[in-house]
């Protein structure tokens, strides 16, 4: 059980130290991107069978009991947020060995990849607020240097945004454990928990806005994402997709376990913001997608408006278990269909050289099989029957309307058919209009290696729309372990409080 | 091989060699330094002290000998590439929380190892001097990277 919940954690760091020891040799990166991905993988499915069976699974770092020491704490959620970044990642290792060039491996793209995803593992395991914090910060020191990693002019416009709205969001987390930590004397979100309960004071609704303006940057929810579409298009399209994929989510993720176990719901006004949070960030997310024209910053702006759906589920958490498992379920879709679709966008920029869509056009006639491979995702994220991303968007709006927030699922709807028109503007400017006459040049390479990776994730979209159901089971064991959080404190503080 | 114990000449190439004062204060304050953090990593477990300042301490030293000689020299002094040094720091500390999983206990417990020694009496050895070690070299591993990179940029 021990080694279980620390392996997320412990096979990433050393495939990245060793890696930083190999990086002579491009054969030992390589192999330890494969060797570490595919354990990261394996790892992450023990744990969810795990903790599918136990229930929740706690390690007590260094033996230190509980209040005191730091704990790592798998329950569903986290389990289900480990095997999503495992799966990303054992992608994107894929992906990098078929697409990143020898002068960005050895500027040290494989140890940081390594030293990202144990940043993003630890933010999920860990149970306890200031080492979430730590996690964050080894999370945004790796993606800082993937983001800038070649050093060109756009990288590092986008990566100033990047960097300060992050500083400014880890600054405000930082402030809020303080206060936090004045209010109660405890680090232990489980003994946070118990300990908020019996304090009365005002400060608590102000620690939990700035929490939720701290986890907001980081998830790039309204009014806060504009650094996302602009960071997001300018590293290497396999670091695009990892962040696209991962980070945000991160945020999502503190968001969800901050306001489920430490924070009371039913607060009016905490329910009030998530509710106009949500609303806001899918509209304007998918209005800012409408107006771009470069693949990637379409996609961005998706990212954001998808952040959305996933608040509204934690937003009406409250009031219907439904609309929480919804939002579980649009998170484990999400993952996979927004890191797919920026690979698509890496293979299409090796085929034509470009990120245009002016500069674009033809692929349906010459690669239909890619043309396939973008559809696959492309209607997922726009909400398509039978793939994941109809179901993720059925079962958040059922909840929606299980809890009567018709403004919030008119919203929903809207933004949907939206979604899907910026996807048909993809298809149409990319594969299906007639090539441009002026073609940028492409870079050479094989490609099987990216094919290959692209249809692994399109799989998994088709398996869990056609899987549905135990998806759904996982999502709503998961959502109602969150909605009980003495199960939580007793797992982590061993008596009843 | 015999190395001369004086202080070097000025290196013609890098301008802030030229002073006396500094070049003379750092071939005496580089041993100090690390003869120092040795004593603060030494000295953490029971005290204040540990691995993280011990580096910083190291690290500063490295930067001093650097200002009053050259990056080059800052290379030597280390011997070895920073980069490994931060590698080897995070596998040490890596084995030193590994330690306890193999007896089935959490990760990161102290494991300690008593040693009879002739002249010093009972020496005990744990796995959080091993852990102290890790940190040291990942701090002084990545703080000097930084700190020769930036100068390396600079001239």
């Amino acid at each position: 059980m021990n080694l279980l919940v620390i392996l997320p954690i412990l096979i990433p760091l050393t495939a990245g130290a060793l890696s930083l020891l190999g990086r002579h040799s491009q054969r030992v990166q390589a192999a330890l991107a494969v060797i570490g991905s595919v354990a990261l993988v394996a790892s992450a499915v023990a744990l969810l069978l795990a903790t599918w069976e136990h229930g929740h699974i706690v390690t007590e770092l260094g033996r230190w009991p509980a209040p005191f020491g730091i704990v790592l704490v798998s329950d569903l959620l986290a389990a289900i947020m480990i095997l999503l970044s495992a799966v990303t990642g054992a992608a994107t290792a894929f992906y990098s060995l078929g697409s990143i060039s020898i002068a960005h491996r050895k500027g040290g793209y494989f140890p940081l990849m390594h030293l990202l995803l144990a940043g993003v593992n630890g933010a999920f395991l860990t149970g306890d607020i200031f080492n979430l914090y730590v996690w964050f910060e080894v999370m945004l020191v790796a993606s800082f240097s993937l983001l800038i990693l070649g050093g060109e002019r756009a990288q590092m416009e986008g990566a100033v945004k990047y960097v300060t709205l992050n500083l400014v969001s880890s600054a405000l987390f930082l402030s809020a454990i303080g206060l936090l930590y004045g209010l109660v004397g405890t680090l232990n979100m489980a003994d946070i928990a118990v300990k908020l309960g019996e304090v009365d004071s005002g400060m608590t609704t102000v620690i939990a806005m700035l929490f939720m303006v701290a986890f907001g940057i980081k998830a790039a929810a309204f009014p806060f994402f504009f650094w996302l579409p602009a960071s997001y298009h300018t590293p290497q399209v396999a670091v695009s997709a990892l962040f696209a994929g991962l980070l945000t989510k991160v945020g999502v993720y503190a968001l969800f376990r901050v306001f489920t176990l430490i924070f009371d719901m039913d607060d009016p006004l905490i329910h009030q913001v998530l509710l106009w949070g949500a609303g806001l960030t899918m509209i304007t997310g998918v209005l800012g997608a409408a107006a771009q024209f470069e693949f990637r910053r379409i996609l961005s702006f998706h990212i954001v408006s998808q952040i959305g759906y996933m608040m509204m589920g934690l937003a009406l958490a409250s009031v219907s278990v439904l609309a929480l498992a919804g939002g579980i379920f649009y998170i484990i879709h999400h993952i996979i269909v927004k890191a797919n679709l920026f690979f698509v966008s890496g293979l299409v920029y090796r085929l034509r050289g470009s990120y245009e869509l002016k500069q674009l056009g033809g692929l349906y006639r010459d690669k239909p099989w890619l043309a396939l491979l973008f559809l696959i995702p492309a209607l997922s994220l726009a909400g398509m029957p039978p793939l994941s991303g109809f179901f993720g968007k059925f079962i958040v709006i059922r909840g929606g309307v299980e809890a009567g927030a018709w403004a919030l699922v008119a919203a929903a709807l809207v933004v949907g058919l939206l979604t899907l028109y910026s996807m048909t503007k993809i298809w149409a400017e990319v594969f299906w209009k007639a090539a441009p006459e002026h073609t940028a040049s492409a870079p050479s390479g094989s490609n099987t290696l990216l094919y290959a990776t692209v249809t692994g994730l399109a799989l998994i979209t088709v398996a869990i729309g056609l899987g549905a159901q135990p998806v759904l089971v996982l999502a709503q064991a998961a959502a109602e372990q969150l909605l009980d959080p003495t199960r939580y404190i007793t797992a982590v503080l061993g008596e009843a409080p | 091989m015999t190395r001369e114990r004086r202080i070097p000449p000025p290196d013609r190439n890098a301008l802030r060699t030229q002073s006396l004062i500094l070049r003379t204060t750092g071939f005496f304050l580089l041993p100090l330094l690390l003869l120092f953090a040795l004593f603060l990593l030494l000295r953490g477990h029971n005290a204040p002290g540990g691995g993280f300042i011990a580096g910083l301490v190291a690290s500063a030293a490295i930067a001093v000998h650097l200002f009053a000689m050259s990056e080059a020299g800052a290379r030597r002094v280390l011997r070895v590439d920073p980069r490994d040094l931060f590698a080897w720091g995070l596998i040490l500390a890596l084995v030193a929380g590994v330690l306890g999983l193999f007896s089935g206990q959490p990760f990161l417990t102290a494991h300690w190892l008593t040693v009879s020694l002739p002249v010093f009496g009972e020496l005990k050895l744990g796995s959080p001097l091993l852990f102290d070690l890790g940190v040291f070299l990942v701090v002084v591993g990545t703080a000097s990277t930084i700190i020769i990179n930036l100068a390396e940029q600079d001239t």
